[in-house]
């Protein structure tokens, strides 16, 4: 499942478990719940999509700026139209409160190798800060003050 | 009563470039040493704002901020309505170099961010003797593409939406969050494909490797400063670049990114005023 792009490197920027990347992801619908704002700026938005760390990815079904449904992949025979993967330590750091430089936003990530994008881009592309938000929801909820 | 007005104060300037008049605007404040601001790709002069009202800037030098030609309120000229803007090397070294002229500027020090810090590099090559001093802030002779400029411009994704989604994430983490929306306004406004052909000198036009070890800082100082989170001119590309240049100062800042006199008006000062201050230390020689 895990994407072959996606380079891990030596020394993570910040400690971190897996399990706790894994837990913080699986926050993100309900975070995006009582997120209004960003419900908002996504309310154009109808994508099925694969979101999450590059160990284990999530199926994410998107309607109207809300997350409709987000299952573990994979799953049999599911579609996608593009996938955002990024290694744990990646999300970790992402998720700081002040990141470290170059881990700090989604496409500084793939420019440095730690995620990739793939698919049919357009949705993720014309939704950018959409879902640079989205995923950087655990962050304004202390992910980086627990870790 | 009476509201309180900014000692800024707003002109338009014709000029000749290429055979083509262009009515450019531009902003200054202050007197002494010209010192004239270059806005990064596919924004305008706005970013320079907070110099333009430092009193311990503006009291040593005449500050100026002009707005390119197809940017802010420089609308394109006349003849080039309906043809696809791209910025080169040569159409950008021209307009500097014509706009100062037609100021009557003598021997400006000119500091540009971003694409803006890589025609610097080409000044300070190229035409060293017609200025006091270079500064280059996000300036490298190159860096590494992170994405597909061909999203910029098409009818099927909202411009202003992309540009500014593609840019916030060179604004460090953190910063003041007016100054990082004000940042990214500028990106939401610009016209049609400008953010796109600005990219064209960047990315096609401008590559400067190879280049950089003709500069002679003896000729005209050359000042490099980079923020720590800028992932597209990053500090190890400014670095790089600085390296090849013999004398050439190069400084990281923290707590920055690629737009620091936008982004973070407070932290900027704190490694462009030394910057500045070296400049004057100089002319007393």
């Amino acid at each position: 499942m895990e994407s072959e792009r996606v380079r891990h490197d030596a020394d993570p920027p910040v400690p971190f478990t897996p399990d706790a990347v894994l837990a913080a992801f699986k926050a993100i619908p309900d975070l995006l719940a009582r997120d209004a704002a960003l419900i908002a700026r996504g309310r154009w938005l109808d994508v099925d999509c694969l979101l999450g760390p590059s160990t284990q990815p999530f199926h994410v079904t998107i309607r109207a700026g809300q997350i409709a449904d987000m299952i573990p992949a994979p799953v049999l025979m599911r579609s996608w139209r593009f996938a955002y993967r990024a290694t744990p330590a990646a999300f970790a750091a992402y998720w700081q409160t002040m990141p470290p430089a170059g881990w700090h936003d989604l496409l500084a990530l793939t420019k440095r190798g730690q995620a990739t994008l793939e698919g049919e881009i357009h949705p993720f592309m014309t939704h950018l800060q959409y879902f640079k938000d989205l995923l950087a929801l655990p962050r304004r909820h202390d992910f980086g003050a627990a870790s | 009563m009476s509201g309180f007005i900014e000692p800024i104060v707003g002109r338009y300037v014709h000029v000749e470039i290429d055979g083509e008049t262009n009515r450019i605007y531009f902003e200054e404040s202050g007197s002494g040493i010209p010192l004239v601001c270059l806005h990064t790709a596919g924004s305008d002069a706005r970013q320079w704002r907070h110099l333009l009202v430092d009193d311990e800037f503006t009291k040593h030098f005449r500050v100026i901020a002009f707005d390119m030609p197809w940017h802010g309120k420089s609308n394109p000229p006349d003849g080039q309505y309906g043809s696809e803007y791209r910025l080169t090397t040569a159409s950008y070294t021209a307009t500097i170099r014509a706009f100062c002229g037609a100021l009557g500027l003598d021997r400006p020090v000119v500091m540009g961010c971003s694409i803006g810090g890589r025609i610097v590099l080409n000044l300070a090559i190229a035409h060293a003797r017609e200025f006091r001093a270079l500064i280059g802030l996000e300036a490298a002779d190159f860096q590494q593409p992170w994405y597909d400029t061909a999203w910029l411009n098409r009818p099927d994704v909202h411009g202003g939406e992309i540009c500014a989604a593609l840019v916030s994430g060179l604004i460090a983490p953190n910063g003041p969050e007016a100054a990082r929306n004000e940042t990214l306004w500028g990106y939401k406004q610009g016209g049609p494909g400008i953010f796109k052909g600005d990219l064209h000198f960047y990315r096609v036009d401008g590559d400067l490797r190879g280049r950089t070890c003709a500069i002679d800082v003896n000729q005209c100082p050359l000042y490099l400063l980079t923020g720590e989170y800028d992932f597209s001119c990053t500090p190890e590309d400014t670095l790089r670049t600085a390296a090849s240049i013999p004398g050439a100062k190069a400084t990281v800042m923290e707590r920055l990114g690629h737009f620091p006199m936008s982004e973070n008006p407070d932290q900027f000062r704190r490694y462009i005023a030394p910057v500045l201050q070296d400049i004057l230390d100089k002319q007393k020689l």
